[in-house]
C-alpha cells in the first residue's frame, strides 16, 4: 500500500530485477514522497550558488555549516511543518521546531536560537474563516513556545504574514541556528563492523505515513499522520548528544524525521557509502503488535540514529544511560551497500540504498500563468483624505504591528546570548562566543510572490540582507524555504522555477552562499492552492559589539533615507490590507543599487555614524519612519518633497514597498552626506527627530500624530487576541 | 577558595547560564552537580536554576523536590549555607518545603518573557546585602507558572518575618500575591526568586533602559561566602 506511481513502481522493479514486496514498497513510497526526496525540485536545487568563504558544508546535509573565526562554526537549517500545522496546531509546530532542532543537533552542535516565519488567514473582522485563523494562529504559537521554552533554546524572532489564501491552512516554517567547535562536527564516515545504534522516544503508530501526507493536497485532516511532541525528551537527547560528540564516541549521527526510519537508515547508508544490516525486533515500540511496514514508516519524535564502532558504544550507551533515555543496538554497517532490514532473524526488505536515497526525478510541466497579465495594471484607488488614519490602520494591521503578544510567550533570553531581542531590531543578533555576533532573520511576502514571485523573491533575499545590514551586519548565507501549491500543475511550477532563479541571481550577484533550504509542494486545500511563499533566512556577522545597531530614533537625530521610492504598489500592504486590492506592479529590484546602497550602510555603521538605522518594508517609507519613532519612543518631522522619489501621488510617496531603501538617524549630518556622496548612492536627509510625528510637502503640513496614537495601533495586536 | 553547587536535573535548563556568569563574568568557582548526587562535600553554597526539570510532568518543581540532590540541599540549608532557587529553582524550592508557598500558573494563562522591575525589600539576605534599601532595578522574567501565592496569614508572616524580599515595582507580570518576586526562608539563607539574574548581569544583555544592576545578587551572595568547607 505504497504511495508509489506506476512509473515509479516500474522503475523500481527494473532497478530491482524483481517487484519489491510490500514492505519495500513502503519504504520506498516514503522516501520518494515529494517531501524527502525532492523529486520535483532537485534538478533546479542544483542550480543554487552553494560556495563562500564562510561556508564549511553546504546543502545536502542535515544542517549547513559556516565557519566565524578563531575555531568555531554556525550551523543552519530551515523546515516546514504545514499539513501537520493546519490540522493539529500545536502539535504540529511543537514537532516543526523538534525536527529542525535536531537537525543542528545531528551535526555535533548546540542550538542556539530558534526562529519562525508564520502565515495564516486574517485574523480580523468576523466570521467562521476568521475564528478558525485565529485558533490556528493562537495554537501555533503556543506549540512553538512550548517547545522551544521547555527545551531551553530561545526563540529569537520571526516574521508572521496575514493573507486569505491562507484560508483554512496555515504554513509554519521554523529555522534554527547551531553554534559549536569546528573540530565537533560530526564527520560521518563508518567503517564494515561498527554499531548502528538507535536512541529516544518509543517508535509508534503517530506520524504514519506523515511525508506522504505532506506530499498531496490537504483534502482530508489525517490526524494519525500528525506526530505527538515531547520537548523533555528532546532535551535529554541534547545533552547526550553534546557529551557524545564531546567525548568522541559517535561517528555518524542523523535525526528521525520524514519518512522515519526509512529515511533515516537509507539516506544514512548511502551518504556513508556503506550497507546496513538492522533487525527491527530492536526497535522499542509503543505498541506491542506493530508490524514491519509501521516500525518502518513511523514518524514518531525525538528519535536520533548513532552510528558508533564496537570500541566506544560502552560509552555511548552508558551517556545514554545517564540520560535515562532508551536505546537498542539496531544492526551493523557491513561491506556492501544495500539497506537489509530484518524482522525476527529473516529478511523483509533488501534493496540498494542509492535506489531508495534517489528517487526517479519527476519531469514537471511549466506555464506561465494567465493571471499575471491580468493582475499587472489595476484601477488606482483614491487618495484617502486623511492619510494620518491611514497610517494608524496600516501600524495595526496584524502583518505589521508589533509581534509582542508572540514573542512574550517565548523565551527569547534563555542561553544569555540574545543581544538585539525581539521587537527591537531589523534582525536578531546573538552572542556567539568569539567577541563577535549572528544576526538573523527570515523574511517572506506572498502577496509581492503572488504578483511576480521572481521580483518578489529577490525582494525578499533583499529585505532579508537589509535587515542584518541594518543590526551593524554583513550577510554570509542565506537558507531558503520555497513553498507552493501543486508541483503537477504547470502554473504553480512556472512560480516555483521563477523564484529558484531569483534566488540564484541574487546570491550569485551579492556573492552570499545558499547553504541550506527546504522545498514544500502540495500546499493546498479544497479551497485552492497558497501563494507563492519562498521564505527566506539571512544570516550575518557582526565582528565587533560597537557596530551593533538599533532602529531606535533619538533626539537630536537628523534623519537620512538612502534609496529612491518608486510607484510599486501592486502587492503593497496599503493596497491590499487598506483598499482590498490585488494587482500593480511589485517592486523592482535592481541589483546594482540594491549592492551599493546595503554597502553603504555597512559603511556607515562601521565608521560609527549613525544611531539608528531601519530598512523599508512592509508599509513603505511612514511604517518604517514610525517603528523608529515608536521604538525609540520619539517624534520627527519629515518633509515628503525631498525625499528621492518618482512617486506622483503622496499615498504612494508613503507607503510604496520600494526595495533597497534604508533609514538612519545620526547626530553627525555633514559625515553622513560626505560618506553617501562619495558611495554614489541616491539619498536624502529628510528631517530630524521632533516631539510630534509630522509629514509635510515642504510648507504644508500633511500628517500630524502623536507617538501614544501610533503606539495604540501598533501594540493592537493583544487585543484582536483576546 | 570558596565554591559554589549548581544543581543540575534532567530538564534543566538555564544551568549553563549562570555557570558562565559566576566563572566568567563575576570568577567565582562554580560547578554542576547532576541531580543523583546524595552527598555534596566542599560546596559553600548551592544554585538550583531554573528550566524545566523533569519536564514540569505532574507539577513544576515537585519531582525534582524528592531527587537525591534537594536532600543534600535540604541538610546545607539546615546548615545555615546560602540556596538560592532561580525560576524553576523557586519552585522546586517550594515544593521541597524549603520555602513556603506556591507557585502556579500566570494569571495571564500565558508563558510570559520580558522584563520588568523590581524592588529590593530586605537587604539583609546573603543574596541582596549589597543593595541600597530600596533599590530598583530590571531584571527579566519567563515563566509560565511564576504566580506566587500566599494566603493571608502567611502574607502577614512574611511580612512580619521580613521575608519578602524582592517586590515587582507596578509592572506585575504574572498576578502573584503581594506583588512578589522574591521570598526567603526564616533564617534568611534560601532565597527564591521568579526572575533571572544571570540573564541581567551584563551590560550588553540588558533592555533598552535598563542596566545590568542583577548581578548585585550574585556578588552580594560570593561576597557573603565563608570559605568553611572541608574539601
Amino acid at each position: 500500500m505504497g504511495f508509489l506511481t506506476e512509473k515509479e513502481l516500474d522503475y523500481l522493479e527494473e532497478n530491482l530485477k524483481r517487484k519489491a514486496n510490500e514492505i519495500e514498497q513502503d519504504i520506498v513510497g516514503a522516501e520518494w514522497s515529494e517531501h524527502c526526496s525532492y523529486k520535483s525540485s532537485k534538478k533546479y536545487l542544483r542550480l543554487l550558488p552553494t560556495k563562500g568563504s564562510h561556508v564549511l558544508v553546504g546543502p545536502g546535509y542535515d544542517a549547513g555549516v559556516l565557519e566565524v573565526g578563531d575555531g568555531y562554526v554556525l550551523t543552519v537549517h530551515i523546515e516546514s511543518h504545514n499539513h501537520p500545522s493546519a490540522v493539529e496546531p500545536f502539535g504540529g509546530a511543537a514537532t516543526g521546531v523538534g525536527g529542525v532542532i535536531r537537525d543542528i543537533i545531528a551535526m555535533g552542535t548546540r542550538p542556539i536560537a530558534v526562529l519562525n516565519a508564520l502565515r495564516f488567514a486574517p485574523i480580523t473582522g468576523k466570521g467562521k474563516a476568521v475564528a478558525k485563523s485565529k485558533w490556528l494562529f493562537k495554537n501555533v504559537v503556543k506549540g512553538i513556545a512550548d517547545y522551544g521554552n521547555c527545551i531551553g533554546i530561545p526563540t529569537v524572532g520571526g516574521e508572521v504574514e496575514f493573507d486569505p489564501s491562507f484560508e483554512d491552512y496555515c504554513l509554519v516554517d521554523v529555522a534554527s541556528i547551531g553554534f559549536g567547535r569546528k573540530e565537533d562536527i560530526v564527520a560521518n564516515k563508518a567503517d564494515e563492523g561498527d554499531i548502528v545504534v538507535l536512541a529516544g522516544g518509543s517508535t509508534g503508530r503517530d506520524g504514519i505515513h506523515g511525508a506522504s501526507f505532506a506530499s498531496k493536497a490537504l483534502e482530508e485532516e489525517n490526524r494519525s499522520a500528525v506526530q505527538i511532541p515531547d520537548p523533555f525528551l528532546e532535551k535529554l537527547l541534547l545533552e547526550a548528544t553534546m557529551e557524545a560528540v564531546k567525548q568522541g564516541c559517535v561517528k555518524g549521527i542523523k535525526d528521525l524525521g520524514g519518512g522515519g526510519l526509512s529515511c533515516c537508515l537509507s539516506e544514512t547508508s548511502d551518504n556513508l557509502g556503506k550497507g546496513f544490516d538492522v533487525e527491527l525486533t530492536q526497535v522499542h515500540t509503543r505498541e506491542g503488535d506493530m508490524t514491519p511496514n509501521e516500525v518502518m514508516i513511523s514518524e514518531s519524535q525525538e528519535r536520533m540514529l548513532f552510528v558508533t564502532d564496537t570500541s566506544r558504544l560502552r560509552a555511548l550507551q552508558s551517556i545514554l544511560d545517564k540520560y535515562e533515555i532508551r536505546h537498542s543496538v539496531l544492526g551493523v554497517v557491513q561491506d556492501h551497500q544495500d539497506l537489509v532490514v530484518r524482522h525476527g532473524g529473516k529478511v523483509v526488505a533488501e534493496m540498494p540504498s542509492h535506489l531508495i536515497a534517489h528517487a526517479p526525478l519527476a519531469d514537471r510541466k511549466v506555464k506561465r500563468p494567465s493571471y499575471l497579465d491580468k493582475l499587472k495594471s489595476v484601477k488606482q484607488p483614491k487618495t484617502p483624505a486623511n492619510l494620518g488614519k491611514v497610517l494608524l490602520s496600516l501600524l495595526s494591521n496584524p502583518t505589521i504591528a508589533s509581534k509582542r503578544w508572540i514573542y512574550q510567550q517565548y523565551d527569547h533570553e534563555v542561553g544569555v546570548r540574545t543581544v538585539v531581542k525581539p521587537g527591537m531590531g531589523d534582525a536578531a543578533v546573538i552572542r556567539l562566543d568569539n567577541g563577535k555576533f549572528v544576526a538573523i532573520k527570515l523574511d517572506g511576502n506572498s502577496k509581492h510572490c503572488y504578483l511576480d514571485p521572481y521580483q518578489g523573491t529577490l525582494g525578499c533575499l533583499s529585505e532579508g540582507c537589509r535587515n542584518v545590514i541594518c543590526t551593524g551586519a554583513e550577510p554570509i548565507g542565506v537558507v531558503d524555504h520555497l513553498q507552493f501549491g501543486s508541483p503537477e500543475d504547470p502554473e504553480i511550477y512556472w512560480a516555483f522555477t521563477q523564484a529558484i532563479s531569483a534566488v540564484v541571481d541574487y546570491c550569485k550577484f551579492m556573492d552570499i552562499p545558499v547553504v541550506g533550504g527546504k522545498v514544500s509542494f502540495y500546499n493546498e486545500t479544497a479551497k485552492g492552492p497558497i501563494k507563492p511563499s519562498p521564505v527566506m533566512g539571512t544570516l550575518g556577522l557582526i565582528q565587533s559589539a560597537s557596530h551593533i545597531t538599533r532602529p531606535a530614533l533619538s533626539s537630536g537625530n537628523s534623519i537620512f533615507v538612502i534609496g529612491q521610492t518608486f510607484p510599486e504598489m501592486g502587492g503593497s500592504e496599503y493596497y491590499e490590507y487598506i483598499h482590498n486590492i490585488t494587482g500593480g506592479p511589485v517592486p523592482n529590484i535592481d541589483l546594482p543599487v540594491d549592492r551599493k546602497n546595503g554597502n553603504a550602510i555597512q559603511n556607515l555603521i562601521k565608521s560609527g555614524l549613525v544611531t539608528c538605522a531601519h530598512d523599508c518594508s512592509k508599509g513603505g517609507l511612514a511604517v518604517a519612519l514610525a517603528e523608529m519613532s515608536i521604538a525609540g519612543s520619539t517624534g520627527f518631522e519629515v518633509d515628503l518633497d525631498v525625499v528621492p522619489s518618482l512617486c506622483r501621488r503622496t499615498d504612494d510617496l508613503l507607503f510604496s514597498e520600494s526595495h533597497s531603501r534604508y533609514i538612519v538617524g545620526t547626530k553627525q549630518p555633514e559625515k553622513v552626506r560626505k560618506m553617501l556622496s562619495s558611495a554614489d548612492v541616491m539619498f536624502e536627509q529628510i528631517g530630524s527627530a521632533a516631539n510630534a510625528i509630522e509629514f509635510a510637502k515642504g510648507k504644508k503640513r500633511l500628517i500630524k500624530l502623536t507617538l501614544k496614537q501610533l503606539q495604540t495601533s501598533f501594540y493592537s495586536l493583544e487585543k484582536v487576541m483576546q | 577558595m570558596t565554591k559554589i553547587g549548581i544543581a543540575v536535573f534532567p530538564g534543566s535548563n538555564c544551568d549553563r547560564d549562570v555557570h558562565h556568569v559566576l566563572n566568567n563574568v563575576i570568577g567565582v568557582q562554580a560547578d554542576f552537580i547532576w541531580h543523583t548526587k546524595d552527598r555534596i562535600m566542599g560546596y559553600d553554597a548551592m544554585i538550583i536554576p531554573g528550566g524545566f526539570a523533569f519536564g514540569d510532568r505532574l507539577r513544576a518543581g515537585v519531582i525534582a523536590a524528592y531527587s537525591p540532590i534537594v536532600q543534600e540541599v535540604k541538610r546545607m540549608a539546615k546548615d545555615g549555607l546560602p540556596v538560592l532557587g532561580i525560576c524553576n529553582g523557586f519552585q522546586i524550592l517550594v515544593e521541597s518545603g524549603l520555602l513556603p508557598g506556591a507557585l502556579i500558573m500566570n494569571e495571564s494563562l500565558r508563558f510570559v518573557c520580558r522584563w520588568t522591575e523590581v524592588e529590593v525589600k530586605n537587604n539583609k539576605t546573603p543574596f541582596t546585602s549589597k543593595f541600597a534599601p530600596r533599590q530598583t532595578f530590571g531584571i527579566p522574567v519567563a515563566h509560565g507558572e511564576g504566580r506566587y501565592v500566599a494566603n493571608k496569614e502567611l502574607l502577614r508572616e512574611l511580612r512580619k518575618k521580613d521575608q519578602i524580599v524582592l517586590q515587582y515595582s507596578n509592572d506585575d507580570p504574572n498576578g502573584s500575591s503581594d506583588l512578589i518576586a522574591a521570598i526567603c526562608s526564616e533564617e534568611g539563607n534560601v532565597m527564591g526568586m521568579m526572575p533571572h539574574p544571570e540573564r541581567a548581569s551584563e551590560s550588553i544583555l540588558a533592555a533598552q533602559g535598563s542596566k545590568n544592576e542583577a548581578i548585585t545578587i550574585f556578588r552580594s551572595l560570593v561576597s557573603n561566602l565563608k570559605p568553611k568547607a572541608i574539601a
